[in-house]
């Protein structure tokens, strides 16, 4: 194990998981609202935002992909010493990190009828995050929402299987944007 | 008490209660299970409710609770406390000063606002249950959207009285999709529950979470020619003299005399300091 993946964790825990978990939870209830959340640093390229999801959300009982250029010794490491989730393949993971590429190529559990929660949520990496682009509507957007999605087509296909379905949080250094699978994509 | 983590509950059980929460916020309506923890202090005193409470707190949070409305009956008081002790969060009475309500049964008269959460307590979370009993049917209606059920059982109220009798724990169906219960709530506060605020919704015994996100769609179940009415006494109240509020009725004697005043007691609490006068009102001084 590399001694620089002891580093990183949160200094106060129960603190700054519930800081960041509220903003994770208002990132969702109100689909393309900008959060910006901190507390934990990753080994590259992993931003701040998704590490301290992963920190706040995931642990010894959530199967995780990392996906592509995520899946290194030292990531691995990090989330074993701070998280221990298992690292499994796309098919069983229940959380996944990586960028739009590496996630819209991979097969994650969309939910079963009976139990739709079983269904992954996915931390997509983005370069930047801004509230232009791709028109949301739906639950938690009183009028209208706005979010530079990396595609449009996906997500509507997602939405079709409503209330099957993945869940999307995406992360661009601090910030962060949510997009359950209720929500509905248009292009602007 | 620094010696209990805080917000009482060990950090992985509230990451387990998180997810759970953010599955219910992404598939509003539905009923995530989830791995309830015994707290200290009985089901059915809240316990679903403290512990989505307990996995939502920060220590900038300002801390409401009431029961059936009231900030100061035993139940909102222990919870209040409990999390004073546990959390060291502040505490109000003030509806508008709150950034997170956990209620027992009555939704507050002021609208929320988007900073806001309003944490429910409940104890049946299935709307089906007493329709049917099986969990492994209820489930598969729910997956099948197989609702007839529901309105067969609102269709007999009308047969047998006339009009939905229906009062509480008015069953609603949220953004087109799932039928939820909405806690037992009178009918009176349904119209209430499409809100600005997040809304979340624990079941302790029963271990699901749910929830309805901000400008969600909550239609309460109704017919075409027996609409949805919401329902309350038609007194006004004696204290503060609102019309516009539910009202609880209170004996006052053993000679058949009563009350009628507002269930939020920090509504009506606010409406009497702004001078509004009901029938019961003290007399104002003279001087």
């Amino acid at each position: 194990m590399l001694d620089s993946s002891l580093q990183g964790g949160f200094s106060n825990p129960p603190v700054q998981s519930a800081q960041a978990f509220r903003a994770a939870l208002s990132a969702m209830a109100r689909p393309g609202r900008i959060e910006t959340l901190g507390g934990a640093t990753a080994p590259a390229p992993t931003s701040a935002a998704a590490a301290t999801l992963l920190l706040t959300l995931c642990d010894q009982e959530t199967p995780l992909f990392l996906g592509g250029a995520y899946d290194t010794l030292a990531m691995r490491d990090w989330i074993s010493f701070h998280i221990g989730a298992p690292i499994v393949e796309a098919g069983f993971a229940q959380y996944a990190l990586g960028t739009w590429a590496d996630l819209s190529q991979a097969t994650l559990p969309t939910g079963i009828s009976d139990y739709p929660d079983r269904s992954a949520t996915l931390i997509v990496e983005m370069d930047t995050l801004a509230a232009t682009g791709a028109r949301l509507t739906g639950p938690g957007i009183e009028v209208e929402a706005h979010l530079n999605l990396p595609e449009i087509k996906a997500f509507q296909a997602n939405r079709a299987l409503f209330p099957l379905g993945l869940d999307f949080y995406f992360t661009a250094g601090p910030h962060l944007a949510g997009l359950p699978r209720s929500s509905i994509v248009a292009e602007l | 008490m620094s010696d209990y983590n805080f917000a009482y509950l060990d950090e992985q059980t509230k990451r387990m209660i998180r997810r759970a929460i953010l599955k219910g916020v992404a598939i509003p309506g539905y009923q995530v299970p989830f791995a309830s923890r015994e707290m200290p202090m009985p089901y059915g005193w809240g316990t679903g409710g403290v512990q989505v409470t307990a996995a939502c707190l920060t220590p900038d949070d300002t801390l409401k609770v009431i029961d059936q409305g009231a900030d100061d009956t035993t139940n909102a008081v222990s919870i209040r406390k409990f999390f004073e002790n546990t959390a060291q969060v502040d505490v109000t009475e003030c509806t508008q000063e709150a950034s997170v309500i956990q209620t027992r049964h009555r939704i507050p008269e002021e609208p929320l606002t988007e900073d806001q959460i309003l944490v429910y307590q409940v104890p049946i979370p299935e709307p089906l249950r007493f329709l049917e009993p099986r969990e492994t049917e209820t489930r598969k209606m729910h997956a099948l959207e197989e609702y007839g059920l529901m309105h067969v059982k609102l269709y007999e109220d009308i047969a047998r009285h006339g009009h939905i009798a229906t009062s509480y724990a008015y069953p609603v169906k949220v953004e087109d999709r799932y039928v939820m219960d909405p806690s037992p709530i009178p009918k009176f506060d349904n119209p209430r529950l499409e809100s600005a605020a997040i809304q979340l919704f624990g079941a302790g015994r029963e271990q699901r979470i749910y929830a309805v996100p901000p400008y969600t769609k909550v239609v309460s179940l109704d017919f075409e020619d027996h609409p949805f009415e919401q329902m309350k006494a038609e007194q006004d109240c004696d204290l503060c003299g609102a019309g516009h509020t539910y009202l609880d009725e209170v004996i006052v004697n053993d000679q058949g005399g009563r009350m009628f005043v507002c269930s939020d007691t920090n509504y009506c609490a606010t409406r009497c300091d702004a001078g509004h006068r009901g029938r019961l009102s003290p007399e104002e001084d003279a001087a």
